[in-house]
Protein backbone atom coordinates (compact mmCIF):
# COMPACT_ATOMS: atom_id res chain seq x y z
CA UNK A 1 0.00 0.00 0.00
CA UNK A 2 1.36 3.41 -1.21
CA UNK A 3 1.96 6.34 1.28
CA UNK A 4 -1.03 8.27 -0.04
CA UNK A 5 -3.55 5.13 -0.18
CA UNK A 6 -2.67 5.53 3.40
CA UNK A 7 -3.76 8.52 3.61
CA UNK A 8 -6.83 8.43 1.46
CA UNK A 9 -8.47 5.08 3.24
CA UNK A 10 -7.81 6.99 6.86
CA UNK A 11 -9.28 10.01 5.84
CA UNK A 12 -11.91 8.00 4.55
CA UNK A 13 -12.87 6.33 7.67
CA UNK A 14 -12.49 8.99 9.92
CA UNK A 15 -14.56 11.64 7.66
CA UNK A 16 -17.69 8.80 7.76
CA UNK A 17 -17.29 8.68 11.62
CA UNK A 18 -16.92 12.53 11.86
CA UNK A 19 -19.99 12.73 10.04
CA UNK A 20 -22.21 10.25 11.80
CA UNK A 21 -21.40 11.26 14.93
CA UNK A 22 -21.03 15.23 14.99
CA UNK A 23 -24.36 15.74 12.48
CA UNK A 24 -27.77 14.85 12.87
CA UNK A 25 -29.15 14.83 9.62
CA UNK A 26 -28.27 12.89 6.90
CA UNK A 27 -27.95 15.37 4.67
CA UNK A 28 -25.53 17.27 7.23
CA UNK A 29 -23.68 14.05 7.92
CA UNK A 30 -22.72 14.04 4.15
CA UNK A 31 -21.87 17.69 3.72
CA UNK A 32 -19.62 17.51 7.10
CA UNK A 33 -17.60 14.04 6.28
CA UNK A 34 -17.13 15.55 2.42
CA UNK A 35 -15.56 18.23 4.43
CA UNK A 36 -13.42 16.80 7.12
CA UNK A 37 -12.25 14.46 3.82
CA UNK A 38 -11.14 17.06 2.10
CA UNK A 39 -9.61 18.92 4.86
CA UNK A 40 -8.09 15.81 5.55
CA UNK A 41 -6.87 14.55 1.95
CA UNK A 42 -5.73 18.58 1.27
CA UNK A 43 -4.31 19.41 4.27
CA UNK A 44 -1.93 15.87 3.93
CA UNK A 45 -1.18 17.13 0.09
CA UNK A 46 -0.36 20.64 1.11
CA UNK A 47 2.14 19.94 3.81
CA UNK A 48 3.55 17.08 1.29
CA UNK A 49 4.58 19.58 -0.92
CA UNK A 50 5.96 21.85 1.59
CA UNK A 51 8.54 19.32 3.18
CA UNK A 52 9.17 18.27 -0.51
CA UNK A 53 10.20 22.17 -1.25
CA UNK A 54 11.50 22.69 2.57
CA UNK A 55 14.30 19.88 1.54
CA UNK A 56 15.39 20.71 -2.05
CA UNK B 1 -46.61 19.26 13.66
CA UNK B 2 -43.11 16.88 14.27
CA UNK B 3 -40.25 19.74 14.65
CA UNK B 4 -36.59 18.54 16.09
CA UNK B 5 -37.56 19.92 19.24
CA UNK B 6 -40.50 17.73 19.39
CA UNK B 7 -38.89 14.72 18.00
CA UNK B 8 -35.94 15.06 21.05
CA UNK B 9 -38.42 15.34 23.82
CA UNK B 10 -40.09 12.26 22.45
CA UNK B 11 -36.50 10.62 22.36
CA UNK B 12 -36.08 11.92 25.41
CA UNK B 13 -39.48 9.97 27.06
CA UNK B 14 -38.21 7.36 25.14
CA UNK B 15 -35.20 7.57 26.84
CA UNK B 16 -36.66 7.08 29.97
CA UNK B 17 -37.29 3.22 29.78
CA UNK B 18 -34.67 0.71 30.43
CA UNK B 19 -30.71 0.34 30.73
CA UNK B 20 -29.40 3.94 29.26
CA UNK B 21 -25.86 2.50 29.04
CA UNK B 22 -26.73 -0.64 27.20
CA UNK B 23 -25.89 0.94 23.88
CA UNK B 24 -22.84 2.68 25.31
CA UNK B 25 -21.35 -0.78 26.73
CA UNK B 26 -22.64 -2.42 23.23
CA UNK B 27 -20.90 0.11 20.74
CA UNK B 28 -17.54 0.21 22.81
CA UNK B 29 -17.39 -3.72 22.81
CA UNK B 30 -18.72 -3.93 19.36
CA UNK B 31 -18.22 -1.33 16.51
CA UNK B 32 -21.97 -0.55 15.23
CA UNK B 33 -23.67 -2.84 17.92
CA UNK B 34 -24.86 0.55 19.50
CA UNK B 35 -26.11 1.89 16.75
CA UNK B 36 -27.84 -1.39 15.92
CA UNK B 37 -29.43 -1.83 19.36
CA UNK B 38 -31.25 1.78 18.41
CA UNK B 39 -32.36 0.41 15.16
CA UNK B 40 -30.09 2.44 13.20
CA UNK B 41 -28.99 0.41 10.98
CA UNK B 42 -27.37 2.42 8.40
CA UNK B 43 -25.56 4.65 10.38
CA UNK B 44 -24.13 1.58 12.76
CA UNK B 45 -23.20 -0.19 9.47
CA UNK B 46 -21.33 2.26 8.26
CA UNK B 47 -19.60 2.62 11.64
CA UNK B 48 -18.83 -1.03 12.20
CA UNK B 49 -17.51 -0.80 8.06
CA UNK B 50 -15.01 1.95 8.75
CA UNK B 51 -13.61 0.91 12.45
CA UNK B 52 -13.42 -2.84 11.15
CA UNK B 53 -11.95 -1.57 8.00
CA UNK B 54 -9.23 0.60 9.72
CA UNK B 55 -8.35 -2.13 12.32
CA UNK B 56 -8.21 -4.49 10.04
CA UNK B 57 -5.85 -2.53 7.45
CA UNK B 58 -3.82 -1.37 10.67
CA UNK B 59 -3.41 -5.11 11.30
CA UNK B 60 -2.51 -5.93 7.33
CA UNK B 61 0.33 -3.19 7.57
CA UNK B 62 1.95 -4.79 10.40
CA UNK B 63 0.76 -2.75 13.27
CA UNK B 64 1.90 -2.79 16.59
CA UNK B 65 -0.83 -3.93 19.11
CA UNK B 66 -0.31 -2.37 22.50
CA UNK B 67 -0.03 -5.02 25.63
CA UNK B 68 2.34 -2.74 27.97
CA UNK B 69 3.03 0.74 28.71
CA UNK B 70 6.41 1.38 29.83
CA UNK B 71 6.17 5.26 28.95
CA UNK B 72 3.48 7.50 28.60
CA UNK B 73 3.30 7.29 24.90
CA UNK B 74 2.61 3.79 25.86
CA UNK B 75 0.07 4.57 27.85
CA UNK B 76 -1.90 6.76 25.36
CA UNK B 77 -1.67 3.77 22.94
CA UNK B 78 -2.68 1.55 25.31
CA UNK B 79 -5.99 3.89 25.79
CA UNK B 80 -6.64 3.99 22.54
CA UNK B 81 -6.39 0.21 21.47
CA UNK B 82 -8.55 -0.46 24.76
CA UNK B 83 -11.18 1.65 22.64
CA UNK B 84 -11.83 -1.32 19.99
CA UNK B 85 -13.40 -3.37 22.66
CA UNK B 86 -14.05 -7.10 21.69
CA UNK B 87 -11.34 -6.28 18.73
CA UNK B 88 -8.41 -5.19 21.04
CA UNK B 89 -9.04 -8.64 23.08
CA UNK B 90 -9.27 -10.81 20.18
CA UNK B 91 -6.14 -9.91 18.62
CA UNK B 92 -4.89 -9.79 22.20
CA UNK B 93 -5.96 -13.61 22.31
CA UNK B 94 -4.84 -14.68 18.85
CA UNK B 95 -1.49 -12.85 18.74
CA UNK B 96 -2.15 -10.70 15.80
CA UNK B 97 -0.31 -7.21 15.61
CA UNK B 98 3.25 -7.00 16.24
CA UNK B 99 5.57 -6.37 19.29
CA UNK B 100 8.43 -4.24 17.39
CA UNK B 101 7.70 -2.33 14.93
CA UNK B 102 10.35 -2.71 11.45
CA UNK B 103 8.37 -1.48 8.74
CA UNK B 104 7.48 2.06 7.76
CA UNK B 105 4.09 0.98 7.18
CA UNK B 106 3.90 -0.43 10.71
CA UNK B 107 4.23 2.78 11.92
CA UNK B 108 1.36 3.96 10.34
CA UNK B 109 -0.32 0.66 11.13
CA UNK B 110 -0.17 0.92 14.41
CA UNK B 111 -1.73 4.81 14.37
CA UNK B 112 -4.95 2.85 12.01
CA UNK B 113 -5.63 0.65 15.10
CA UNK B 114 -5.11 3.51 18.06
CA UNK B 115 -7.39 5.65 15.95
CA UNK B 116 -10.12 2.90 15.03
CA UNK B 117 -10.15 2.43 19.02
CA UNK B 118 -10.34 6.19 18.97
CA UNK B 119 -13.36 6.65 16.83
CA UNK B 120 -15.28 3.54 18.22
CA UNK B 121 -15.33 5.36 21.69
CA UNK B 122 -17.04 8.57 19.51
CA UNK B 123 -19.04 6.18 17.91
CA UNK B 124 -20.00 4.53 21.57
CA UNK B 125 -20.76 8.18 23.33
CA UNK B 126 -22.66 8.97 19.87
CA UNK B 127 -25.30 5.98 20.61
CA UNK B 128 -25.44 7.08 24.21
CA UNK B 129 -26.64 10.21 23.03
CA UNK B 130 -29.51 8.72 21.03
CA UNK B 131 -30.54 6.40 23.41
CA UNK B 132 -30.41 9.31 25.95
CA UNK B 133 -32.40 11.83 23.34
CA UNK B 134 -29.22 14.36 23.68
CA UNK B 135 -29.41 14.07 19.77
CA UNK B 136 -32.04 12.83 17.82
Amino acid sequence: MTHFAAVVLFALFASIVFGITQRETPQRMIRYGAYCFVLFVGSAIVLSWLMFLIAR
Amino acid sequence: MATPENKIAAAGQQAQEGFVYLPLIAGWLVPGAGHFLLRKWGRGALLSVSILGMFVLGLAMQGKVYSNAHDILDILGLAGDLGSGLLYFGSRILGLGVDQVQLTTADYGTRFIVVAGLLNVIAAVDAHNLRTGRKA
